[in-house]
């Protein structure tokens, strides 16, 4: 056996033994030196395995040797080798981008500990994602959430005010993992089985109230922990008070697994078969809708820049519930364009922020005036990805929705697909109007006289470039992304209308 | 140190082997019968909330200092996952311990490598638990940047 055949499970365990050893280490540079070696290799390892299910289809790996159902099965299809892709290169890409932001927003002082965390964090990211069983599923997502905690309170050394956010994100978010749990306590006494594609199979033509219980507990929970509208009131607050790095990493990976474990649960666990389905589809595409909109409109009317963009995600997310709520396979794989779309847009619009408030210590927008001219360079980058937000064509916006669009008007709903068409592409009128006013701050409105232009280091400019050339480039050649989001989004639903091996 | 508190402090004297002693029974006898590293772990740091109830929070920091428990908390996960990586290495799968042993014909394996994993647990639960305590009992204002 070659180290290549343990590569579904290697993404997870070298973050795990590596966090350990970062808490080991000194303070000072050294934890974000072998941190961001760490989330290198990573990266190399989910790029890799992303080319090895491209090629060979999903992978297999039992832990501990155990055979499934009994043991705990690592299952890695298309879906769930582009999110580890996703969430590995977003941090291959953010802890660089640490190093100064972190420095100077909290300090070295405990830098072992916060990159540690920040390992966890992954770890539990991309476990979620690997994993083919229900509970270690709950396992993960707590081990990310927990850490998730800790860093955002993190942010107290700027503002005191993180500290309650933190605290509403864990009380909420354990509500979350609770009914989550809930959920699949009720599944485990019915089938007796937490294997997802056992539990599949199980369940198929089963109609109970404890399914219904179930079902309704798991969808709860993981829409707390997706932020979906209404649920969504932990999200603003810590992010717009989570230290710069860990807001670019968190609104661009945390919300989007809990999105691909949504889809797991109700495409791979349940399927269509279930009865409840029909209505949490229409539950979201009415949360969906209604998210876009008031979560869009909220965002227009704040003066910090970083709370406007956290309100932002909120709405973003509704285009993703939307597109899963189309329950086909066109919806499901415009939702996972827009997953990784979205990363692209939110990291950089954060890095972005974070640069800025690196600069002159503020976010508020009355500070972005003549950014234009001080920082060019990161006005330039939130403009583009401020634009690829609304969706202009040639940045990666437009290919979501573009997708979107299309799987609207291919699926029978409810509501009139011209009308919900005609919804994203006013909601998308709201994101011009909040990004056009950091905008106007930024380029058009007069620079108070003689301000000299502002410094930021290298580290945080090129992983900031790197990302808004990523969405450019997805833009121009946004083929890849749809086709090979298409393949996944058909493997997914393949396996809803029954049957499949493990 | 007067004569305060005498029956207390005696008490805990009395008590504070057994404690550690049922911690490690729980411990290593957890493949048997109901027990293991998590509860072990908890027992294990009972054992020093109570000598800190009894003989101050300074003379406990003095007998364990919270710089060690950071330690025993990575060392704990280290144990854990080491385990899972060294039957990688021996080219099994991770976690699968029946290639430490692999001639053992009642799966000796899978003995040990329980019982490592489950020392790592109990470590890292103790070191754990026993640090939130001092965090909490330290109740300064602002836990300091070298409470860790």
């Amino acid at each position: 056996m070659s180290l290549l055949d343990h590569l579904p499970v290697l993404p997870v365990v070298v973050p795990l033994v590596a966090a350990p050893v970062c808490v080991l280490l000194p303070k000072g540079r050294a934890p974000w030196l072998f941190s961001t070696l760490i989330t290198w290799i990573c990266f190399a390892l989910s790029a890799a395995l992303l080319g090895v299910v491209l090629q060979e289809g999903t992978l297999t790996y039992y832990l501990g040797g155990w055979a499934a159902p009994l043991g705990i099965v690592y299952r890695i299809d298309l879906a769930g080798a582009i999110v580890m892709a996703l969430v590995s290169g977003m941090a291959a890409l953010v802890f660089p981008y640490a190093r100064s932001s972190v420095e100077y927003e909290i300090g070295n002082a405990q830098s072992s500990a916060f990159y540690g965390a920040f390992l966890i964090c992954m770890t539990g990211l991309l476990g979620v994602v690997a994993t083919g069983d229900a509970f270690n599923v709950f396992v993960f997502l707590e081990i990310s959430s927990l850490s998730t905690y800790a860093l955002v309170a993190m942010g107290a050394k700027q503002d005191r005010r993180a500290l309650t956010a933190a605290f509403t994100y864990l009380v909420l978010g354990t509500i979350g993992a609770t009914f989550f749990v809930i959920g699949l306590g009720l599944l485990y006494q019915m089938t007796g089985t937490l294997n997802m594609l056992d539990l599949h199979e199980r369940l198929a033509g089963q109609d109970n109230k404890v399914v219904r219980a179930a079902f309704a507990f798991i969808v709860t929970g993981l829409g707390l922990k997706l932020a979906m509208f209404p649920l969504h009131r932990w999200l603003p607050d810590a992010y717009t008070f989570a230290p710069s790095a860990v807001t670019a990493f968190l609104a661009s990976t945390a919300t989007k697994v809990a999105v691909y474990a949504m889809l797991r649960f109700m495409f791979t666990v349940f399927g269509f078969s279930t009865p409840f389905t029909e209505v949490a589809f229409a539950f979201f595409l009415i949360l969906g809708l209604a998210g876009m909109f008031f979560a869009s409109f909220v965002a227009v009317f704040r003066d910090d820049v970083k709370q406007m963009l956290a309100f932002s995600s909120v709405a973003q997310i509704g285009y993703m519930l939307l597109g899963i709520s189309f329950a086909t396979e066109a919806g499901v794989a415009a939702a996972l364009t827009h997953v990784f779309n979205h990363a692209l847009m939110k990291a950089a619009l954060f890095m972005a922020v974070g640069a800025v408030f690196y600069a002159v210590g503020s976010h508020r927008l009355a500070d972005y005036r003549g950014m234009g001219r001080r920082m060019p360079f990161t006005a330039a980058c939130f403009l583009i990805a401020g634009l690829s937000l609304v969706g202009v064509p040639l940045t990666a916006g437009f290919v979501s929705k573009f997708v979107l669009i299309r799987a609207a008007f291919d699926a029978t709903l409810v509501v009139p697909s011209l009308l919900i068409v005609l919804l994203i592409v006013a909601s998308s009128l709201l994101a011009v109007a909040y990004i056009g006013r950091v905008a106007y701050e930024m380029f058009l409105a007069d620079p108070e006289p003689d301000v000299p232009p502002l410094r930021v280091p290298m580290t945080m400019l090129v992983p900031m470039g790197l990302v808004t050339a990523a969405n450019v480039y997805v833009g121009l050649d946004g083929e890849a992304v749809v086709s090979v989001a298409t393949r996944a989004a058909e493997s997914l639903l393949a396996l809803s209308f029954g049957g499949g091996a493990f | 140190m007067g004569m305060g508190h005498v029956i207390l402090r005696v008490t805990i004297k009395v008590l504070f082997a057994p404690i550690v002693l049922f911690a490690l029974y729980v411990q290593f006898h957890g493949d048997y019968g109901p027990g293991g590293g998590f509860q072990a772990g908890v027992i294990m740091a009972v054992a020093f909330v109570l000598h800190a109830l009894g003989f101050g929070l300074q003379a406990t920091k003095k007998a364990i200092p919270p710089r060690i428990l950071t330690a025993g908390m990575a060392l704990g996960v280290l144990i854990y996952a080491g385990t899972g990586v060294l039957t990688l290495l021996l080219g099994a799968n991770f976690l699968d311990y029946d290639v430490i042993d692999p001639d053992s014909h009642h799966n000796a394996g899978q003995h040990i490598g329980i019982l490592v994993v489950e020392f790592g647990v109990g470590l890292a639960v103790a070191s754990t638990m026993l640090q939130i305590f001092y965090v909490f009992a330290g109740r300064e204002a602002e836990p300091s940047d070298d409470a860790w």
